[in-house]
């Protein structure tokens, strides 16, 4: 229902406790750590130096992930698809202490995996390194002498290969040519492709020089060397490779047999992770000698437990103050189980600035109905609530988070199924469909309007409940306004405008205009000069007050019209809430355009039902997915846009206490709860 | 002849909003897949920006088939003695759907594009992200407003 009163707490306490004391309060998560600007001249307070302890164990905690993502292609973990929505397991303080113990031995396992991993990678390029070796020597398989032979003791050889495909004859040919003088040469082609001939040329020692010189000439190029012959270089290349191979195998079975720690390696992740922030905060503490001082703000409804739970535990005084009005305190908000779910929607918003009422019980109510008009159809609305219902009864430790989430749309589910009732829907008009093309007869839905034959109707009642809306708006800026004493203000923004717009709808329902093209009884005459009144006095309010702030007379109503001229917004805040009628109508027409595709191949029997199940199926739910989404989005938009800009304009902070702030596990300590 | 320009109308409907949505979707489609690509865990978000240009399509159908079933080619008696000006009503009531789903689908999917950026950057904005596209999307309601309408009062 609101936004909660915090204290503003401060600990004093030895300083040998100052460990156990930030664990203790950051288990319970109940205390968002203020801290100070560092005064340099104070001589008795000052700060540790906590960086590297903190980085360090950041290091770890990444170190630890990364190991149990490499576990994670190694061996995968097996889940449900209800596991995809399931929280962090609570374990007991005992539980925590015992794991903690063990972390020198898991971070041993942790920087083993790392290093399998490290030599896995390697393994793995290494066999495409080696394959490309063999390639390169596959040429030289026929050759008998390794590739680094030079010759014996009166001949030269030289091995290498040009870079085109020339026979023996035409080699000689070219060296004669070259080098004329020589007097012996024998070419011999070891293997010849399309632009690539090897050859092992061999010669007089005395010749050597001149041949070497017209080999230049002939682009001979000279493979990399190697002391053994080429195929036996080859084989022990394959060798090699086969290694590399199955040391892939081997390090992935390795690193799979550590899966039985992937729980351990989880644990020491979320441990290292709460001693970093454990440490960051213990950084940021005023410590003497003997003692040190916390500051935080506590919601007040816990500032009493906490008080008692310190005191007994610890040697320490604690005090809790009221916060002064320039604090920036942090907004922590309430709510009964009916509007909690939508806490979420105000947070992505903006928490309520100072002054600002909790928005999040009229947001909720209109939320239900604004979602359930948009998607309006009863099956659509059951089968979300049961989806939802199911994931919150089913999934172990749902997160409170998700859980909210989670009730917001079952609500809206409700909201959904109400509606589908009141404007007959039941997966569109499948049931008028399926009573026609299967059993032959003709079924009349009851409805409270059509939609789609009577559009205008509906319309009005789209723009009746904007009217609510935008009204509830008003009358909640009333409320804080008369709340926090603002009397003027209560009268100048919300009353002169509920006085001109509620006229200005008075007089337009006695007009020919707005009654004939809603097709709405005109009402009596006097009613309408009621409202003609009611708006003219609140025009004349408008002009007056909305310049207020200004001194100058000429000024202020210059201003005034201005805020006038605002009144054109309520026109188009109201136009917008058509789009209840439109997205309404866009899940019904959808609906029926597949229930119709079902229904013109259900005339062959058997398979026709068949194919009618699977498009009713298909198309449901793709309609139904993206109908939700829009519902959704344009729900949003309506509260943000239209409702909120009637009173609310949020910029609180978000309280944020210092608690586990773990992936894994929360840790459950029966003796907090006491 | 008047039912000919019946189903122009129907046809073009579903045929402009559909190519704005198309484009759209596939704007945003690739400016989503950027940001997944960075940070994987943002899928369902950047998913959901995408789809936002893609009611136009879902509108523009809309239309299209109130149209349809309205002259009676959806199953029903086809009235091929339709009057040219019947014919001609039913066009002009389907063309509001037909520009503005084209052009607003475009437009809001630069919106998305920006606000898939906007998540990007800060994942704890997704709530107001999803307001800037949907701020466009509003005309496109109130074309299909005006379709929706202009299609319900032509005598027949």
């Amino acid at each position: 229902m609101s936004v909660l009163p915090m204290k503003h707490m401060v600990i004093c306490a030895k300083r040998q406790d100052r460990k156990a004391i930030l664990e203790y309060l950051q288990r319970i998560g109940s205390v968002e750590i203020i801290t100070h600007d560092v005064d340099e001249t104070d001589a008795v307070f000052s700060r540790m130096d906590v960086s590297q302890s903190a980085q360090l164990f950041t290091k770890n905690a990444a170190q630890a992930d990364k190991a149990l993502e490499i576990l994670a292609a190694a061996a995968p973990e097996d889940g449900s698809i209800l596991s995809a929505f399931e929280g962090r397991t609570p374990i007991t303080l005992e539980e925590y202490e015992t794991n903690a113990k063990k972390r020198e031995t898991t971070m041993k396992i942790v920087n083993d995996i790392l290093r399998l991993d490290k030599e896995l990678t390697e393994a793995k390029a290494d066999v495409p390194r080696i394959t490309t070796q063999i390639e390169a020597l596959t040429p030289w398989s026929a050759l008998d002498y390794p590739l680094s032979f030079t010759g014996t003791k009166k001949t030269s050889a030289f091995i290498g290969t040009f870079p085109e495909k020339l026979t023996e004859a035409e080699i000689a040919e070219r060296l004669a040519g070259y080098a004329p003088d020589i007097e012996a040469v024998d070419v011999n082609i070891i293997n010849s492709e399309d632009n690539l001939t090897s050859v092992l040329i061999s010669c007089l020692k005395s010749d050597r020089n001149s041949i070497d010189d017209a080999l230049r000439r002939m682009n001979f190029q000279r493979p990399p060397v190697s002391d053994m012959v080429p195929a036996a270089q080859v084989d022990a290349y394959k060798k090699e490779r086969d290694a590399a191979i199955e040391k892939i195998d081997s390090t992935k079975e390795k690193i799979a047999s550590y899966a039985d720690k992937r729980d351990d390696i989880k644990f020491i992740s979320d441990y290292f992770r709460m001693r970093a922030a454990k440490y960051e905060v213990l950084g940021t503490l005023e410590q003497s000698k003997r003692i040190f001082i916390i500051e935080g703000y506590v919601p007040a409804e816990n500032a009493e437990t906490l008080e008692g739970n310190l005191v007994g535990r610890y040697e320490l005084v604690v005090d809790m103050l009221d916060p002064e009005p320039d604090e920036d305190v942090p907004v922590l908000l309430k709510n009964g189980p009916f509007a909690a779910p939508v806490e979420g929607v105000i947070e992505s918003y903006s928490m309520p600035g100072k002054g600002e009422l909790d928005p999040t019980t009229p947001v909720a109510c209109f939320y239900y109905i604004l979602f359930g008009m948009m998607l309006s159809d009863f099956a659509y609305g059951a089968l979300m609530s049961i989806a939802t219902f199911v994931l919150i009864k089913k999934v172990k430790n749902l997160e409170t988070s998700m859980k909210k989430t989670l009730t917001m749309f079952f609500y809206c589910g409700i909201g959904t199924m109400i509606s589908g009732i009141l404007f007959g829907s039941y997966f569109g008009d499948a049931p008028t469909v399926i009573a026609k093309t299967f059993f032959g007869k003709t079924l009349e839905i009851p409805k409270l309007i059509d939609p789609l034959s009577q559009p205008m109707k509906m319309l009005v009642l789209c723009f009746a409940i904007g009217i609510i809306h935008l009204f509830a708006g008003l009358i909640i800026n009333l409320y804080t306004a008369i709340k926090t004493k603002r009397y003027v203000d209560a009268v100048s923004d919300s009353i002169l405008w509920m006085l001109l717009v509620g006229g200005l709808l008075l007089f337009g329902l006695t007009t020919d205009m707005v009654t004939g093209m809603f097709a709405l009884n005109k009402i009596s005459p006097a009613a309408g000069n009621v409202g003609k009144i009611m708006a003219v006095i609140g025009a004349v309010g408008i002009i007056l007050m909305d310049g207020r702030e200004s001194k100058n007379w000429f000024k202020r109503t210059l201003k005034g019209l201005y805020g006038l001229y605002g009144v054109t917004s309520y026109l188009s805040d109201l136009l917008s809430y058509s789009r209840l009628l439109a997205l309404g109508l866009a899940t019904s027409v959808i609906s029926s355009v597949f229930n119709q595709m079902g229904s013109m191949v259900a005339g062959t029997p058997v398979v026709g039902v068949i194919f009618f199940i699977l498009i009713f199926l298909v198309g449901h739910l793709l309609n139904l997915a993206i109908n939700a989404l829009g519902a959704y989005v344009h729900t949003n938009r309506l509260q943000y846009v239209e409702f909120f800009s009637k009173f609310y304009s949020g910029g609180g902070r978000m309280f944020s206490p210092f608690s586990i702030n773990t992936k894994y596990y929360t840790i459950r300590d029966n003796a907090d709860n006491k | 002849m008047g039912i000919a320009l019946a189903l122009l109308g129907a046809a073009s409907a579903a045929l402009f909003a559909g190519i704005g949505s198309a484009i759209g979707v596939g704007r945003a489609g690739q400016a989503a897949a950027g940001l997944v690509t960075e940070d994987p865990s943002q899928f369902s978000r950047a998913l959901i920006l995408q789809l936002l240009p893609g009611t136009q399509g879902i509108y523009g159908l809309l239309i299209a088939f109130i149209a349809l079933s309205n002259i009676g080619l959806l199953g029903g008696q086809v009235d091929t003695g339709m009057s040219v000006g019947t014919g001609l009503m039913y066009l002009f009531a389907c063309l509001p759907m037909a520009f503005v789903g084209l052009v607003s689908a475009m437009q809001q999917s630069k919106a998305s594009v920006a606000s898939i950026g906007l998540v990007a950057k800060r994942p704890d904005q997704f709530g107001k992200s999803m307001i800037f596209p949907a701020m466009v999307e509003t005309y496109a309601i109130l074309a299909l407003l005006i379709s929706i309408l202009a299609i319900n009062g032509i005598p027949r």
